[in-house]
């Protein structure tokens, strides 16, 4: 099937190949959504973490916390600021840190009206930058 | 016979829910996003409804990656605020309205949409802060009952503009055939413009959010063609939840009048929407 939202930059689609390669690693993902996981994950992350059989490329990305390779991997954005959370990070921290900007920077990028929609609607316009 | 007289567009970033459970909402960060709702407070005051049919999406709460319905019915007697991670919002359960949730669910399978049927299930904040700005604080309980309709916009395809307008319209016969004599508010939810993923976060296109609430009002059968690609690419991957608001618009009549409209950016990482359509 012709997947013509693979030309917007900056973003993983979260269809249903990425659903299907990511359900472990959202599952787990999610899993941190009650207390008594997120304790049980912060008491031993490895022996937690083999309870989902994710790969180990999306082991490595929750280890690393590589918010955007997790997205590459099959991750979802909703499911991925579980682990975040559980991390202490904001939603908007998260954001921020996906984009490569400082918080702050985010913020006032925000507050001025955030990320335009100019250049930033296909590939070819990123690579041509 | 039960009516629709109005609907209400309205965004539901979290945020906006953790600003009055935290009574930030005059700082000035906030009190700009809240202004716009002091016209609706009163508006839902003079125009009370006895039920809500409101459409939202579950954000991974009451659905895990493991079921994904592309509609679901709340059909419960009450549903509980969920736990996102922090705890649940302070507010009251939500109660349903049975009766005419059941006669939804079966006019409108009846009328070939095939929804799934929710007899237990927890709302997030994609449910509970549309009612928190439309009602503002609230003590024990909601003012009315609500039957919740949640979409799923989260894996993709979402169903698509037009399917959700149909819906509306089905949704709105629905409610015409329903025998008691109550007044039934429609509510589409999410959005607007926004973008909460990858190097793209952050994206806000203020053109492309007013020209939907313009077809919304003026046009609704154009605003229904616009397609998956064009939202994603134009109003960021999350702003597709705007098929929402579709339904609302198709449960009432073709002609409606814009008596209120707030836009303001941002609210966390979203451009804040809000309009109130009255049937004429």
């Amino acid at each position: 099937m012709a997947k013509e939202y693979e030309d917007i930059p900056g973003t993983f689609v979260f269809d249903a190949d990425r659903s299907r390669e990511g359900y472990h690693l959202n599952m787990f993902c999610i899993s941190l959504r009650l207390a008594e996981n997120r304790e049980a994950f912060k008491a031993d992350p490895e022996a937690y973490m083999a309870l989902y059989p994710m790969t180990d490329a999306q082991r490595q990305a929750v280890r690393d916390r590589a918010w955007n390779g997790m997205l590459e991997l099959g991750g979802n954005i909703y499911y991925t600021a579980k682990l975040a959370a559980n991390d202490g990070i904001t939603f908007q921290e998260l954001a921020a840190k996906m984009t490569g900007m400082a918080s702050e920077e985010y913020r006032d990028m925000m507050v001025k009206g955030g990320r335009s929609i100019e250049g930033n609607r296909s590939k070819i316009e990123w690579e041509n930058k | 016979m039960a009516y629709v007289k109005a609907g209400v567009g309205c965004s539901h970033v979290p945020a906006i829910g953790v600003a009055m459970d935290t009574g930030i909402t005059e700082q000035p960060y906030w009190q700009p996003v809240f202004k716009g709702f002091e016209k609706s407070r009163q508006w839902m005051k003079d125009n009370k409804p006895d039920v809500i049919f409101l459409v939202y999406n579950d954000h991974c709460t009451a659905f895990s990656a493991e079921v994904i319905p592309t509609f679901a019915l709340g059909c419960a007697a009450e549903f509980q605020p969920a736990d996102e991670g922090w705890g649940p919002r302070p507010v009251p359960v939500v109660k349903g309205h049975q009766k005419l949730a059941s006669h939804i669910a079966q006019s409108v399978i009846l009328d070939e949409f095939d929804l799934t049927i929710m007899n237990k299930m927890e709302v997030d904040h994609g449910l509970t802060v549309p009612l928190s700005v439309m009602f503002g604080d609230v003590e024990d309980e909601w003012p009315c009952p609500v039957i919740p309709l949640a979409v799923n916009v989260v894996q993709y395809p979402a169903p698509t503009g037009n399917r959700c307008y149909q819906l509306g319209k089905a949704v709105r016969r629905a409610i015409d055939s329903y025998e008691e004599d109550i007044n039934v508010m429609v509510f589409g939810t999410g959005g607007m413009s926004h973008q909460l993923q990858a190097q793209r976060a952050g994206l806000i296109n203020p053109e492309f959010d007013k020209r939907f609430l313009d077809l919304l009002t003026e046009d609704p059968v154009a605003g229904s063609q616009i397609t998956h690609l064009e939202y994603m690419r134009e109003a960021g991957s999350e702003g597709i939840e705007l098929v929402m608001w579709h339904v609302m618009r198709g449960a009432l009549n073709e002609k409606v009048e814009e008596v209120h409209r707030h836009y303001h950016v941002p609210a966390s990482n979203t451009a804040v929407g809000h309009v109130i359509l009255e049937n004429r």
